[in-house]
């Protein structure tokens, strides 16, 4: 009889941290044949215009980076959490957060110099998020209360309070959709290219990106950070104070996550709606696991996601195969990269009795 | 206005709402405190109910049979249950990332399955769905009886499962056998109970008992299938479980109580009463935060609960 045993192998090389997601992010392509071929798509024309819809042409390839902004400063948020075992979940509350104080700010900062709206705009939109997400974090620390479950039900509060707020004080005037005003001109990101929406949050995702690579890697606050993910209670005998480095990660992982409330509403929508944002908080977690937490390889992960989201839009109107193809890919790029990871801790032995 | 709310119509009608809105809950929380008994924190529950929504739907609107619909969720619901023990149990990898994924994975699948079969309608497709049964005599009793005995079929199952996890899981040496297993799997395995066989028959279960809470929603509540039909509730299943301390009455109890807001938002609104709807949809979400700060002091955790199990590293 075979069997068959999981167990511990040496560890991999360096070079092993490149592949393996890059083995998984092909593993995944190959995977996705099924549901295209399910769809009665063709399989190679498909493929063609999933890239060529994404890479293909100048707008399209400076729209890939228009979605992978918000993707990146969730999956930044989400791998920033995660690194220091914050559960946390609800960078989707939180990037709505940060899209509802954008709108209460830009729609009323008309009166004030046109220069400081968008750093007031932009910085309190870190903080909202930062806020939403220091609440659960109060709450694991101070009443032990579950982080993933907190997180995820704050999601929806957070969206009530929009709804409430969009079919309330923050409807626009006359109209009957659950619809802000128009934020005023100069809360408005610039556009960085013509003839594209290039615009300034995908900098702004990028320095984030640079910012928290740095703070990983160079801090001390970044070093207890990741002690407190590997074992809070030797982290807490060590003399690091736990709470507090929970604390401060949860503002900065919602922080993240608010920016990319604020740059989807300053740069795209210029009005609060309901649908603002289609999970990219959710979104984050496949990417922050794909990019193995590391900043870069969020980049990374992000850039390919959005390749498939902004390509499945082209791939579903050349072949028929519907838009969702995308979210599929995603949940199976997650369960690929997961079962890629384990491999490069553990191995599978056959025994033979 | 106030003789409106105390209008015996009313009151009757929001027991019924309440047990219906409840109903999803508690088929959802059963098939969670079955994985979490076992030692597996199920994070796919949101995503199972939602595919078990959609194939429920699917399959009713292809056959006109709506309890091969309800099969059909139950089977995708284990058929989820087993890839989240694939996953989870037997290549030992987190439950809270395994989880996430599934419900990722899950969400989108059951969109494009949805758009695959019926394209962009303008108008929803609709099924016929669930008739409420009036039990004789006992849907009599005034007051009370017209709201709690007019149910569905779906309704009474789910209520007969209540005591029928209680007695599996306190009761049975099965029971005791899962216990153990998510209270101490090196015991469990010692004492020669098979740990890995008896979490995925537990995860697979439980899916199916997800499966049939999503089922519910488009099978009985409403008659169609929408993105958004879930909306939470199988997080609000699984605080639930937290909730009622993993035991299927306490976690009933908390179902009802989610069941009788959101029943009471309902009522309301169709008498005109538009008290802000999103802030009442919102008291739920926060009761259950709330819920949570209470109970996560005294909260007996099983004890296996988030801990992959592999023989070699045994007492690790």
């Amino acid at each position: 009889m075979i069997r068959f045993r999981i167990i511990k192998r040496k560890p991999l090389p360096g070079w092993a941290k490149i592949v393996i997601p890059i083995a998984a992010i092909l593993a995944t392509l190959i995977l996705s044949a099924i549901p295209i071929l399910l769809a009665g798509g063709h399989l190679w024309k498909s493929y063609f215009y999933l890239f060529h819809g994404a890479l293909g042409t100048r707008y399209n390839l400076l729209e890939t980076f228009v979605k992978a902004s918000p993707l990146l400063l969730t999956g930044l948020a989400v791998a920033f959490a995660f690194r220091a075992k914050f559960w946390n979940i609800g960078a989707e509350g939180q990037l709505l957060a940060g899209a509802l104080t954008a709108t209460v700010l830009g729609v009323n900062l008309g009166g004030i110099p046109p220069i400081l709206v968008l750093p007031i705009v932009i910085i309190a939109g870190f903080l909202a998020g930062g806020f939403w997400a220091s609440i659960p974090a109060l709450l694991k620390t101070k009443l032990k209360v579950d982080d993933v479950v907190s997180t995820l039900l704050l999601n929806y509060v957070m969206i009530h309070i929009m709804g409430a707020l969009l079919f309330g004080p923050l409807q626009q005037p006359g109209s009957s959709w659950p619809r802000s005003s128009a934020i005023v001109k100069a809360a408005c990101y610039p556009i960085l290219m013509p003839r594209s929406r290039f615009h300034m949050g995908i900098i702004i995702s990028f320095v984030a990106m640079l910012i928290i690579w740095f703070i990983n890697k160079k801090t001390t606050f970044g070093y207890q950070a990741k002690a407190v993910g590997f074992n809070i209670r030797a982290a807490h005998f060590g003399g690091i104070n736990t709470t507090s480095v929970i604390l401060w990660t949860a503002l900065i992982s919602g922080g993240l996550a608010g920016l990319a409330g604020v740059g989807e509403l300053c740069a795209l929508q210029y009005r609060l709606i309901m649908d603002i944002s289609p999970g990219y908080g959710y979104s984050g977690i496949v990417i922050a696991m794909l990019g193995n937490l590391h900043p870069v390889g969020v980049l990374f992960s992000s850039l390919f996601f959005s390749v498939i989201i902004v390509g499945a839009q082209t791939m579903s109107r050349m072949t028929g195969v519907p838009t969702y193809i995308a979210e599929v890919i995603q949940g199976m790029a997650l369960m690929v990269m997961l079962i890629f990871l384990l491999f490069t801790e553990f191995k599978i032995k056959v025994l033979r009795k | 206005m106030m003789a409106e709310f105390l209008d015996l119509a009313f009151i009757s009608g929001l027991i019924g709402a309440t047990m219906r809105m409840a109903t999803p809950i508690i088929f959802a929380a059963l098939g969670e405190i079955l994985s979490e008994r076992a030692g597996v924190l199920n994070l796919g529950i949101e995503g199972i109910m939602l595919m078990g929504a959609m194939t429920g739907f699917l399959f009713t609107y292809s056959t006109g049979s709506i309890w091969f619909g309800v099969f059909a969720a139950a089977c995708m619901g284990m058929l989820l249950g087993l890839l989240m023990a694939l996953l989870s149990v037997n290549l030992g990898l987190s439950q809270h990332v395994s989880g996430l994924g599934i419900t990722l994975f899950a969400t989108g699948l059951a969109m494009f399955i949805y758009r695959l079969h019926f394209g962009s309608p303008t108008v929803p497709p609709i099924i016929q769905p669930f008739k409420q049964v009036a039990l004789p005599v006992l849907s009599k009793i005034p007051v009370i009886g017209p709201g709690l005995f007019t149910q569905y079929t779906l309704t009474y199952i789910a209520w007969l499962l209540v005591p029928a996890l209680s007695i599996l899981l306190y009761k049975t040496t099965i029971g005791l056998k899962i216990r153990t297993v998510g209270e101490n799997p090196v015991v469990a395995d010692t004492v020669g109970v098979n740990v890995t066989l008896t979490r995925t028959l537990c995860l697979v279960a439980g899916g199916a008992l997800m499966g049939i809470g999503g089922a519910f929603l488009t099978l009985a509540h409403q008659n169609m299938f929408l993105i958004d039909v879930i909306g939470g509730r199988g997080w609000v299943a699984i605080a639930m479980v937290i909730f009622g301390n993993w035991n299927p009455f306490k976690a009933t109890i908390g179902a009802l109580i989610f069941g009788f807001l959101d029943g009471l938002q309902l009522r309301l609104q169709s008498v005109g009463l538009v008290l802000s709807f999103h802030l009442f949809l919102m008291i739920p979400y926060l009761l259950t935060i709330i819920a949570l700060i209470g109970v996560s002091r005294r909260a007996a955790v099983p004890a296996g609960l988030l801990k992959p199990y592999r023989r070699e590293e045994k007492g690790g």
